[in-house]
């Protein structure tokens, strides 16, 4: 009897997952599960200030050890050769559709005012660190170069690459206007390290780790995300099916 | 839960209308979505296995609790993709979300709540606690016209799941959301910090499976054709009356 009912229970809930595992699988059905990702971001952005501030926290609070994840050193030639030459060589650029076109040092990037802030640095995995991070607002990059009224997101293009793939991130212009949107070049008063994104990384408060991209080399603001790598709007998103607004 | 309504008083015994359909359509949602809503939630907590006090944890912090990883069979996708698991959660959570809110509000209005849901005062006395424990332990279930209305213990877990549990799973859910977080400071403050807030969130999840566990006993234990039709169709057999 109770063998009987075991193998009903058994068979019971193999069938249900074997179930899910198909849906899951199942295209119409997975879109079903990805209409909610634009649900969860307008109902997000209808309840929260567009320059609603992240928390920030005390110097007290933040994390002992800041772990890192994702690449922690690029594996390409280039990188080690910026390494090697402590990044002098290294240009930021902005470009798409901007006015000006900018190609920046670090040394012109760290001249730019500076915005500070500790904040909390959520992954998608689950745990969560704080950190001091300083950098320059991207506003003003975007403004400097004057950002053409047709873009509608701002693309990161990074110098690692993750199985022979390179990283790249996108926002759109809520998060890249947003005052504490910033490209950071430091962290808890240093220079940002290799393993945090060195030289510059981009810190996007409200959403999670994943859209934080590092190792940034060009700022591409276009009008879609269409066409570029996988066309989802990064990595993860291309690669995992993870969500292009990681609010949540 | 209706006052009953005798429907057939010819038969010997008597089948009452016990659950209207705000109810019934409420009960097979969340029961839905609360299965979707643990078996992706699992998928989520394999992901980083730890528990944390705080505003932050991370590997180097020290967690009040680490598990190993739920088993496939357990977690929905069955093997490890947390992409996926989030999508599961995050479009089912608007399901439980949604359904929660509505019944809360039609409940209010009907009189649900207050009538059947929250307990009254005499019967949270020590002495009708007392009684209605050794009933649920020696498996004496109300009979007759005591059947139809919700006994104290009932009373008090599904108050505790309706009321407390589950908004508690949503608003520490939200706590772990980083635009939430900026929208509403507040849910930081509640749970004391992110990281206590997953922990929150984990331990009333541990508590809803916990419930699952004794409801589905005691439907199982009481009459689970009657009690399960009650609940898709809303008519209820009264259990005939036991000698005293």
């Amino acid at each position: 009897m109770i063998d009987r009912r075991q193998l009903i229970l058994a068979s019971g809930s193999a069938l249900l997952l074997s179930g899910c595992d198909r849906l899951n699988g199942n295209p119409a059905f997975r879109q079903v599960l990805r209409s909610a990702e634009g649900l969860t971001m307008r109902a997000q952005r209808l309840v929260t200030d567009r320059t609603a501030l992240a928390r920030e926290y005390s110097e007290a609070d933040m994390s002992p050890i800041f772990r890192s994840n994702g690449t922690r050193l690029p594996d390409t030639p280039d990188y080690a050769r910026h390494l090697a030459e402590r990044f002098t060589n290294y240009r930021l650029r902005v470009d798409g559709l901007v006015t000006k076109p900018l190609s920046l040092s670090l040394e012109q990037i760290r001249a730019l005012p500076v915005r500070t802030q500790v904040t909390r640095h959520d992954c998608v995995e689950g745990w969560s660190a704080i950190g001091k991070w300083h950098g320059v607002p991207l506003g003003l990059l975007l403004k400097g170069a004057g950002l053409s009224s047709r873009a509608r997101f701002v693309v990161f293009h990074c110098m690692d690459r993750l199985g022979g793939r390179p990283y790249y991130e996108s926002i759109d212009l809520v998060d890249a206007f947003h005052p504490q949107t910033i490209l950071a070049w430091g962290m808890n008063n240093r220079a940002l390290e290799v393993p945090h994104g060195a030289p510059l990384r981009l810190r996007v408060e409200r959403q999670l780790g994943y859209k934080h991209a590092k190792f940034v080399e060009r700022i591409e603001a276009v009008e879609s995300l269409a066409g570029i790598h996988g066309g989802r709007g990064g990595y993860w998103e291309d690669s995992g099916d993870y969500e292009w607004y990681a609010g949540i | 839960m209706n006052d009953p309504h005798p429907i057939a008083p010819a038969d010997k015994r008597v089948v009452v209308q016990r659950h209207r359909l705000s109810t019934r359509l409420w009960h097979w949602l969340s029961a839905l979505a609360v299965f979707v809503m643990l078996m992706s939630g699992m998928m989520i907590f394999n992901a980083h296995p730890r528990l944390y006090w705080g505003q932050y944890g991370a590997n180097f912090d020290p967690a009040w609790l680490e598990l190993p990883q739920f088993p496939g069979w357990a977690t929905i996708p069955s093997s490890y993709d947390l992409a996926g698991a989030r999508r599961w959660h995050l479009a089912f959570a608007w399901v439980l979300g949604a359904s929660l809110v509505a019944y809360l509000l039609w409940s209010l209005l009907n009189g649900h709540l207050r009538r059947d849901i929250v307990p009254r005062g005499e019967e949270l006395r020590p002495r009708h606690l007392w009684q209605d424990l050794k009933d649920h332990a020696r498996l004496r279930f109300p009979t007759g016209a005591d059947a139809v209305r919700y006994n104290t213990l009932q009373k008090l877990s599904y108050f505790a799941v309706i009321l407390v549990l589950l908004p508690l799973l949503i608003l520490s859910g939200l706590a772990m959301s980083p635009a939430m977080d900026a929208a509403w400071p507040w849910l930081l403050d509640l749970f004391m910090g992110r990281q206590s807030a997953r922990s929150v969130h984990f331990i009333c999840a541990a508590l809803i499976a916990g419930f699952i566990v004794v409801h589905l006993t005691a439907v199982l234990l009481s009459g689970p054709v009657n009690e399960i039709r009650s609940m898709i169709t809303g008519r209820f057999r009264l259990p005939r009356e036991r000698a005293r």
